[in-house]
């Protein structure tokens, strides 16, 4: 069967370009492109690792929609390309650099932990979320990157609601501070981080719930509270 | 710029060595050839040991199970370390955020193979993931500097200290030099010379072990390593030993069984290579479980099998072989996991502290890497300054950059992804879960012809941007020189011992082999040799 690649090197003219591949069936997508490197073409770049779906190294998108290489099993015709909104660097290779600066910015750590002990209710809070493998699949998934390239996106503000909900963590009001400029509340509420996740995450369910907890910092959704404030200004 | 610690390699090792150096203060650096959260700690899912409730469990009896399955070749005084520090280590993952899976208001716990009770604590089948991304999270805290997508080529040496190591920039292909007063390795294993016939993610070519062999260090105990007995056959990727527990049978293609399921996995791993050599098929049966406790207690040996294996296990037995899981020999170093270069440190998987000996417990490797991880750190900022750094190109980042330079002019007359793959066959068939000296020494004078050809070997991609075909060639050349320290350590250890064993000597032999194998380089000619282990009575 045949699948199409779209090659990508700044040195050459023109910089994108398609290629087809002839390749056996029943192979995953990660297998097909080490298919390739090794018998078709050795220049052919991917990222890889563990092979099986956890250490988050093979995000690519198939037919405009992101999945994991390692997962996915290739049918014919797939056209293959790298993530969208990161910066490329070759083939299906891109800078994750920036992307992972959200995490900082996002404060996604325990920032003051407390000495209460965590009970399974508790643990059950943060479960999936904690399961993210920083594939970075729903940032490139993420329409509102089309206009802002600052958002922080759907994996930061994940994780930051991972340790807000974390029982252990007694500073609160910082991690949200650090998530409502280009934040919570730029996110559209699309929907499309939670349909991309290959590890079952609903970042917009959690953005919703930061935001929500955001309220009792006095901290208003501004989309909204423009009709609030209507009277007030006129 | 001069570094107290250099940390190479960003796992777990890696991660908690960098975290407890700057605790105390020192200027550190962790360089890796991916991403720490890319790292291959992320793929454990069983657990990691420690005694957490001394009323059904002790830290002695921790202690005795790991010494029992070493098989002599452990070092008491580390695994006692080890065992003790245990559950202060999981009480300080729990304080920095790891999201263990809990019973009640407690961590919850499982048994493992070996164990004499539950003991490995865990987070769901993410345990692994859970710990490296809590420890990332943690890094950030702290301001931790990091240099990803640089690949260790050497480690630059003078006068018997460490001084620094030279990397590749992956996206550059420049090679650069960085200087620390102390270094520490964290690099992990080296199962990928198995590459299909191993569970392992495509980092583990052992390139911090090479390394470390190339500037001067003794490597211990090369040919150990563990095999795990039921992988995927397709792909080599583990289905974990819970499958076994739950009650999983193991049968061949007409439903017989032939082995008891609970046997260790040396032994287990055998008798399933034995029946694949006979032109068997062999399984692993989960059918009679039923889908709803499959869904509820298995659900990821479920889906791994479904995606990468085309089979449904609620349906059909799940087809099986045994792979390359753990590499328990490395670097040898000492109790404070110092090298014999001076301010050189090696830690986790790449390194030898004898915690396993000839055979690894499950849990017991990640609860090492923190353990010792967080040791390593910490010596190696103390005697940072101890050490002296002169700030000058040193010779060796010329030499390597000279040699980048003529890779890319290499004739590339013998196509070294055939040789890799052949290579792996042949050291799966001769040199895996049985060894006999002639099919060893078959492989060794391959192993040794193919470096011979190394330099006839060479790359297609031409472009010094992100070149992976450039970074799987240096790899390769990483492997080929570590395959030779296993061969020669094999040939030499005539005894069966834990994850060795050989056809020819089937026996355990303590009057002669009570021993560690040491390897090393003189003037580029491997040596070898035995040193008996210190009293573990
Ligand atoms: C499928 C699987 C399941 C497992 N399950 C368990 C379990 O349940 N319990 C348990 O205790 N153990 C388990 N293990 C073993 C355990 O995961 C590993 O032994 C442990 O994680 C090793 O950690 P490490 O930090 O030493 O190495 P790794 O996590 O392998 O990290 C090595 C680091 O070095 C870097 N590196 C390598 N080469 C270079 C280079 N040339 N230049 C720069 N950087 C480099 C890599 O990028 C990586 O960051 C499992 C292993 C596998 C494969
Ligand atoms: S729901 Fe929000 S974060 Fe997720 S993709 Fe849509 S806009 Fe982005
Ligand atoms: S939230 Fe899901 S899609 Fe996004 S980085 Fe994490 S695992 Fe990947
Ligand atoms: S290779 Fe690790 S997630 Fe795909």
């Amino acid at each position: 069967m045949k699948i199409t690649i779209k090659r990508y090197h700044p040195h050459f003219k023109p910089q994108y370009k398609d290629f087809t591949y002839e390749i056996p069936q029943n192979l995953t997508l990660l297998e097909a492109l080490e298919y390739i490197k090794e018998s078709i073409d050795n220049t052919l770049t991917f990222s890889k690792g563990c092979r099986s779906g956890v250490c988050g190294s093979c995000a690519v998108r198939v037919n405009e929609k992101e999945v994991l290489a390692c997962e996915y099993k290739i049918e014919d015709g797939d056209k293959i390309e790298a993530l969208n909104f990161i910066e490329p660097i070759r083939d299906l290779v891109v800078d994750i650099k920036k992307p992972l600066k959200t995490l900082k910015i996002a404060k996604t750590y325990l920032s003051k932990p407390n000495e209460i002990s965590m009970n399974e209710k508790d643990e059950k809070l943060i479960r999936k979320q904690s399961d993210c493998i920083l594939c970075a699949a729903c940032y490139s998934s993420c329409p509102v990157f089309e206009t802002n390239s600052n958002f922080l996106g759907p994996f930061a503000l994940s994780r930051s609601y991972r340790y807000i909900a974390d029982k252990r963590e007694e500073n609160k009001k910082e991690k949200i501070e650090a998530v409502i400029s280009n934040g919570i509340f730029d996110c559209t509420l699309c929907g499309n981080c939670t349909v991309v996740c290959p590890q079952g995450i609903d970042p917009k369910r959690d953005i919703l719930m930061i935001q929500s907890e955001a309220l009792k910092y006095g901290y208003q959704n501004p989309n909204l509270s423009n009709f609030g404030s209507f009277g007030l200004d006129f | 710029m001069i570094y107290d610690v250099l940390v190479i390699g960003s796992g777990g090792a890696g991660l908690c060595a960098a975290l407890s150096a700057k605790e105390i203060g020192a200027k550190v650096i962790v360089v890796g050839k991916s991403y720490p959260t890319r790292s291959q700690t992320s793929m454990a899912q069983g657990g990691i040991n420690a005694v957490l409730n001394e009323e059904i469990d002790s830290i002695e009896s921790h202690i005795e199970d790991s010494i029992k399955s070493s098989k002599g070749l452990c070092d008491k005084e580390i695994v006692e370390y080890v065992c003790k520090e245990a559950p202060l280590v999981i009480k300080w993952l729990d304080s920095i955020g790891v999201p263990f899976s809990r019973n009640g208001n407690f961590i919850a716990q499982r048994r493992l193979g070996g164990a004499k009770a539950d003991r490995a604590c865990y987070a769901q089948d993410y345990t692994g993931l859970k710990i490296l991304h809590t420890l990332y999270d943690n890094t950030i805290k702290e301001d931790i500097e990091f240099l990803n997508e640089h690949f260790l080529l050497n480690l630059i040496v003078e006068n018997g200290f460490v001084k620094g190591a030279t990397f590749l920039d992956i996206k550059t292909s420049e090679v650069k030099q960085i200087l620390a007063k102390s270094v520490i390795l964290a690099t992990g294993g080296y199962s990928k010379i198995y590459k299909n016939f191993s569970t392992n993610s495509s980092q583990a070519t052992g390139d911090g072990i090479a390394a470390a062999l190339r500037a001067g260090c003794k490597l211990s105990d090369m040919e150990f390593i563990q095999f795990h007995p039921t992988s995927l056959k397709k792909s080599s990727i583990l289905i974990s030993e819970a499958a076994r527990g739950a009650g999983g049978k193991l049968i061949d293609q007409n439903g017989n069984r032939f082995a008891d399921e609970l046997l260790t996995r040396d032994e287990l791993s055998r008798k399933i290579f034995e029946k694949i050599e006979q032109k068997n098929e062999i399984f692993l049966d989960i059918t009679h479980l039923g889908e709803e406790f499959i869904e509820k207690n298995l659900p990821q040996e479920r889906r791994l099998s479904i995606i990468y294996e085309g089979v449904d296990p609620v349906k059909e037995p799940i087809p099986i072989k045994p792979a390359a899981h753990y590499t328990m020999g490395g670097i040898d170093v000492d109790k404070n996991m110092q090298t014999n270069i001076k301010n050189l440190y090696a830690v986790g998987e790449c390194a030898n502290a004898k915690m396993h000996g000839a055979n690894r417990l499950g849990g017991n490797s990640l609860l090492e890497i923190v353990v010792l991880g967080k040791l390593a750190g910490r010596n190696a900022a103390l005697s940072s300054s101890k050490n002296y750094i002169e700030e000058k190109i040193y010779e060796q980042s010329i030499n390597d950059t000279n040699f980048i330079k003529g890779v890319f002019n290499f004739p590339n007359k013998i196509d070294f992804y055939e040789k890799r793959e052949f290579l792996s066959k042949i050291f799966y068939q001769n040199v895996g879960v049985k060894r006999e000296e002639m099919g060893l020494k078959g492989v060794l004078s391959v192993v040794r012809q193919t470096q011979r050809e190394f330099a006839f070997m060479g790359i297609k991609d031409r472009s010094p941007l992100y070149n992976t075909n450039l970074v799987e060639f240096i790899e390769f050349g990483n492997m080929i020189e570590l395959s030779e320290t296993i061969l020669v350590s094999a040939i030499s250890r005539n005894e069966s011992r834990g994850a060795h064993f050989r056809a020819d000597y089937p026996k355990q032999d303590d009057n002669n082999f009570l021993a560690h194998t040491l390897t090393w380089k003189e003037d580029g000619v491997l040596c070898a040799d035995f040193v008996k282990v210190k009293d573990n009575a």
